[in-house]
């Protein structure tokens, strides 16, 4: 998450103090991300050296600076919001790594594997739906940052449920031969054997 | 007190080579005041063990007891009144009779059993007030929109003195905010001290419940942890 377009989307609303900053970062993400006060002015120091915000100009830091948001910065804050962020190449994803190497690892059963992530997962939802019971309907940016991180963890849990039901239907396949033929269930024209284990053909790029 | 105890309950449909168990030996028990999510994938047993727990259906082996009365045990016309008062059902498609306004539907199952009209329409009224529709009483189905109907299905499952509420895939056909809002008021009858099985596929749905229990090929398999409180995930700093 980028603390600099926050910092400016704050200071785009008019001038503020650092710990003012804070503060309303804090309270405009549902408190779900907690900012120490020297990142703010780390940040604010950047900003100031990058020509997008101004500061009152004693030269003093602390509480009582205040800073105001630059033309430079206000363009930059809108080319920000109107980019996408880069979701070209699929991230080093560590669970699809332990469900791909738990295919590969003799004697582990790779769907208790991907059970054991799912109900990891659900005791996750079922905390920030708790939240969002609680404490999310009067507050509309924690309702936000809730709904985002329970669409985010759904994602998950939907591959994995998607990785179980594909690797049972590759092992029953691999059991029965003919399955394909009758079931139906497969695309083209396949009616031999199914690998129970998916081979990964084609090298795509990775995101850290 | 459990409301709903399954005990060792299989269900098992056709015969040798044929034979197929859509439930093995489940063991499920549900408190009152509290919501169990099942989650499984189709063809797990999720519609099986919903339909048995709400007997629609009777288990091949097993023990089902709803409000301390085991099910097998009772006649056929005593199930039939243990169904109308004491359990409620809500299905994905909302299940309203279109000859029926809001009202009329949801005071259905009292005059069913018994109540008088006049009696049953209040305490339809009551419910849909309560679920906030009380202005849409006088609609037929067709004149709501799909969140509002399966707010009448909820306000047709706990009207009277219900105790259980069985809903299979409560919020499939709404958006994500209406979805949300079938699940509140689950929730809120869930606190008023009824008892509710939601089966789904949909953890955001199952994310609701006080547990959720995992179903795979007729078995459990698994449930979760009673749940902390909100304070572990705001207090975590996560993201900086």
């Amino acid at each position: 998450m980028s603390v600099r377009h926050a910092l400016l989307a704050l200071l785009s609303e008019g001038p503020k103090y650092g710990l003012q900053l804070r503060e309303e970062f804090e309270a405009r993400t549902g408190e779900v991300w907690p900012l120490n006060v020297g990142q703010v002015y780390t940040t604010l120091q950047r900003l100031e050296r990058d020509g997008l915000v101004e500061s009152d100009g004693d030269g003093q830091d602390g509480p009582q600076k205040g800073f105001r948001i630059t033309a430079a910065g206000a363009q930059e804050l809108t080319g920000w919001l109107r980019t996408p962020s880069d979701m070209s190449s699929p991230p080093r994803d560590e669970l699809v790594m332990k469900v791909l190497v738990a295919l590969r690892v003799p004697g582990t059963d790779v769907r208790d594997v991907i059970q054991v992530h799912r109900r990891y997962l659900v005791e996750l939802m079922q905390q920030w739906t708790r939240i969002k019971e609680s404490e999310a309907e009067s507050d509309m940016s924690l309702a936000l940052v809730v709904d985002a991180e329970l669409f985010r963890l759904d994602a998950v849990v939907r591959w994995l449920d998607a990785a179980d039901g594909r690797i049972k239907r590759g092992a029953d396949l691999s059991a029965d031969p003919q399955a394909t033929t009758t079931t139906g269930t497969t695309t083209g024209t396949t009616t031999g054997t199914t690998p129970a284990v998916p081979k990964v053909r084609r090298r795509i790029g990775a995101r850290r | 007190m459990s409301v709903l105890e399954m005990r060792r309950v299989s269900r098992t449909y056709g015969l040798g080579a044929a034979e197929v168990h859509a439930l093995n030996e489940i063991d499920l028990m549900v408190d009152a005041g509290a919501m169990v999510a099942v989650m499984g994938p189709s063809g797990s047993g999720k519609s099986t063990l919903l339909t048995i727990a709400g007997s629609l259906e009777e288990p091949s082996a097993g023990e089902v007891r709803v409000c301390g009365q085991e099910l097998t045990r009772l006649s056929r016309n005593a199930r039939a009144r243990m169904r109308r008062r004491s359990i409620g059902y809500v299905f994905q498609d909302f299940n309203l009779l279109p000859g029926l306004t809001a009202a009329e539907n949801v005071a259905l199952p009292l005059e069913l059993d018994g109540v008088s009209a006049r009696k049953a329409r209040l305490a339809g009224l009551a419910a849909l007030e309560e679920l906030g529709l009380a202005e849409r009483a006088a609609s037929f189905p067709d004149q709501l929109s799909g969140g509002e109907r399966q707010r009448v299905a909820i306000a047709r499952a706990v009207v009277g003195e219900r105790q259980l509420l069985l809903a299979d895939e409560p919020s499939g056909a709404l958006d994500s905010v209406n979805g949300e809002a079938v699940m509140r008021l689950i929730h809120a009858a869930c606190k008023r001290g009824v008892a509710a099985v939601v089966v789904t596929h949909d953890a955001q749905l199952a994310s609701w419940a006080d547990r959720v229990v995992f179903l795979r090929d007729g078995r459990v398999t698994d449930q979760t942890l009673p749940v902390p409180g909100p304070e572990s995930l705001l207090t975590r700093g996560s993201g900086q």
